[in-house]
């Protein structure tokens, strides 16, 4: 199976306000089709190295490649345009533009992608919509639906030019578990029947646990 | 395409006022100015040639070569008398005339005079000239507030009254004043109409007839002028033609600059003022607008890193406010100079009457369109400087610490 995600020695230090060694030499590769969690303690560095994996923080040290294509070193305006085409972000308060429709900000990311016509991307995101069971609400303010709702739109936002990997930060920490449940099987059924990749930070062990694998972190380092 | 529109709308208010405010003050102060300059450029002549009944400059004993080489004191320079007729003028008005710098060039006879009506007799002054010509080159008609310059020109016998004098003596239009010369000659005129410059004084004393009619009342001759008065296309070169006159001529010949040299201080303030106040507004509104996009990204930080971490660069983020900072621009800027057109309007057609100025009967308003064109430049350079510092700051947001903070 091919790689999706790979990084190469990854090292991160913050310097405010003292010298502190965030990241300890981090090799994972996140095979197609895999879906893989991340827990450990909190404070040990897991959203550290997830913005660092999503090409959003690039201040480190070692390699990091998307496809096989080493992206350390790249220029900001690249890393948007491989972030917008390859990188689904779904992150744990749900960050919708809350003046825009639902429809609307599942449809931003394409519309930046600009790749297909408007009535196509319409189309395609109320197919996304359809998939995450929230199509009756395409023109609601995204203001205007519950924290459930708004974490689906997230992922349907994230899916939209249909990525290489997801990624997310604790999606399901501010759910109750009903809704957790519900997350969680949208993100396995599209990892089975779209081979898409998933690496999820979670502090939920049963959400943990019904995935492919589990990448456990202390104090910056990987330990299995 | 983040527009919330309160905030924008607030924004392009104040670009609004900003601009109307501008608009509405530079055509009102400029249009003042205007007839302010046009009060005293247009009537007055811009070379005044007349003869000056002064001391010679050279004094006869210099001429005596034996004491060339000496000091010599002089005691009680008295003028030498010389007539007030400007010797040769015919010839030097048609010179003038032929001069591509000059407008027009007209002889006037100014000369003293009594009024006399049944037992008044009052003392005045009485100035020969062409009626039309003044029309023509010193908006003469302007200060006739009965009868007109063309009833003038059309009755041989007819003189054109100082209103305070028509006052003075209780004559009016139609009426009839006798005038004597100082030698005592009376000669009976009828009067075509009234003159009022707005000066008191002056208008107390002041008629005016027809050039020939004060020639024959004089009993002097068709060339006999006492003053040239000359407009010229370009009023700069007024000082230089006037030393050529005087040079040229022996005459005295004095340019509206120097002759009004207090009054174009007086115009410079109000322009320098008028100039910094606009200025002052449109950066006032430059800074509104400023304020209003600066706390905008404050607010939008939350959504400016949703933009960036869904792919969007900093120059697509930058792009956004710019074009939101440029819509604000147009907008408010497109609105002012309509407010501004409708304020001028309004100020346009509002009464304003003076004695000073019997032919204006409302506020001046210049609608110079560069005007328009000055504000709606600024209102785009100036929203797009108020929009280019804080959207330089979002496109430098770092979307990694805005996440991290949340
Ligand atoms: N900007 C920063 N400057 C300095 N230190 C930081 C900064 N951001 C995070 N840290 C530190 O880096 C460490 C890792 O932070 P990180 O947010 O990655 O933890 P985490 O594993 O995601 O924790 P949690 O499970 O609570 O979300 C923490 O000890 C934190 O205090
Ligand atoms: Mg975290």
């Amino acid at each position: 199976m091919s790689i999706v995600l790979q990084t190469k020695n990854i090292n991160k230090y913050f310097r405010k306000p003292v010298l502190f060694h965030v990241l300890k030499n981090i090799n994972i590769s996140i095979k197609k089709g895999e879906f893989a969690s991340i827990m450990g303690k909190s404070g040990c560095g897991k959203s550290t190295l997830l913005y660092i994996l999503s090409t959003m923080d690039t201040d480190y040290e070692g390699q990091l490649y998307l496809n096989n294509e080493l992206l350390t070193g790249q220029n900001h305006n690249k890393l948007s345009c491989i972030r917008n085409k390859h990188i689904g972000f779904v992150f744990q308060f749900h960050y919708l533009l809350s003046e825009f429709s639902v429809l609307e900000n599942v449809m931003l990311p394409a519309k930046k992608l600009g790749e297909k016509s408007f009535e196509e991307i319409e189309h395609e995101a109320m197919q996304k919509l359809k998939i995450l069971g929230i199509e009756h609400l395409a023109l609601k303010r995204a203001s205007r639906i519950s924290g459930g709702e708004k974490q689906r739109v997230a992922i349907a936002r994230a899916l939209i030019n249909n990525p290489s990997i997801i990624m997310g930060d604790e999606p399901t920490g501010n759910l109750d578990s009903h809704n957790s449940e519900n997350v969680f099987n949208i993100f396995k059924q599209l990892c089975d029947e779209q081979g898409l990749s998933l690496l999820i930070v979670t502090h939920d062990e049963d959400f943990a646990k019904k995935t492919d694998r589990i990448i456990t972190m202390s104090d910056g380092e990987i330990i299995s | 395409m983040l527009s919330k529109l309160k905030q924008t709308s607030v924004a392009a208010l104040g670009v609004t006022f900003g601009i109307g405010a501008y608009i509405t003050l530079v055509c009102f102060m400029t249009g003042l100015n205007k007839m302010l300059d046009g009060l005293i450029l247009n009537q007055t002549p811009h070379i005044h040639i007349y003869n000056e009944i002064e001391p010679s400059k050279k004094q006869p004993i210099a001429l005596y070569e034996e004491v060339k080489n000496s000091f010599k004191v002089v005691h009680s320079i008295k003028p030498k008398q010389s007539q007030k007729k400007i010797h040769n003028a015919l010839p030097i008005v048609k010179y003038l005339k032929k001069d591509k710098r000059v407008k027009g060039a007209i002889p006037q006879i100014k000369t003293q005079i009594f009024y006399i009506a049944g037992s008044i007799e009052l003392g005045g002054n009485l100035t020969g000239i062409q009626p039309l010509e003044e029309a023509r080159l010193f908006n003469f008609q302007n200060y006739i507030v009965k009868g007109s310059h063309e009833d003038l020109q059309k009755t041989e016998n007819g003189i054109l009254l100082g209103s305070g004098v028509a006052s003075k003596m209780s004559l009016d239009v139609g009426d009839r004043v006798q005038i004597s010369t100082i030698k005592g000659d009376i000669f009976p005129l009828k009067i075509v109409g009234i003159y009022q410059s707005g000066l008191a004084d002056l208008d107390a004393i002041q008629s005016f007839a027809n050039i020939k009619t004060v020639q024959r009342i004089l009993g002097e001759a068709e060339n006999y002028i006492t003053d040239v008065n000359v407009k010229l296309f370009d009023i700069e070169v007024a000082y230089n033609m006037a030393q050529e006159i005087e040079t040229q001529f022996k005459l005295k010949a004095i340019d509206i600059k120097t002759a009004n040299a207090q009054f174009e201080t007086g115009t410079t303030i109000r322009n320098l003022i008028t100039y910094a106040v606009s200025i002052t507004l449109l950066i006032v509104a430059g800074f509104g607008i400023y304020n209003i996009l600066n706390m905008f990204i404050y607010e939008k930080m939350n959504d400016i890193a949703i933009l960036k971490a869904t792919g969007f660069s900093g120059k697509d983020v930058q792009y956004i406010f710019m074009s939101q900072a440029l819509i604000i621009g147009v907008v408010g800027g497109v609105l002012g100079l309509l407010i501004g057109f409708g304020l001028t309007s309004l100020i346009n057609n509002l009464p304003f009457e003076t004695e000073a100025l019997p032919t204006i009967k409302t506020f001046p308003v210049n609608f110079d369109p560069w005007f328009y064109v000055i504000g709606i430049t600024f209102a785009l350079i100036s929203t797009f400087f108020a929009g280019y510092l804080p959207s330089k700051k979002a496109k430098k947001i770092d979307p990694v610490n805005i996440i991290r903070g949340q």
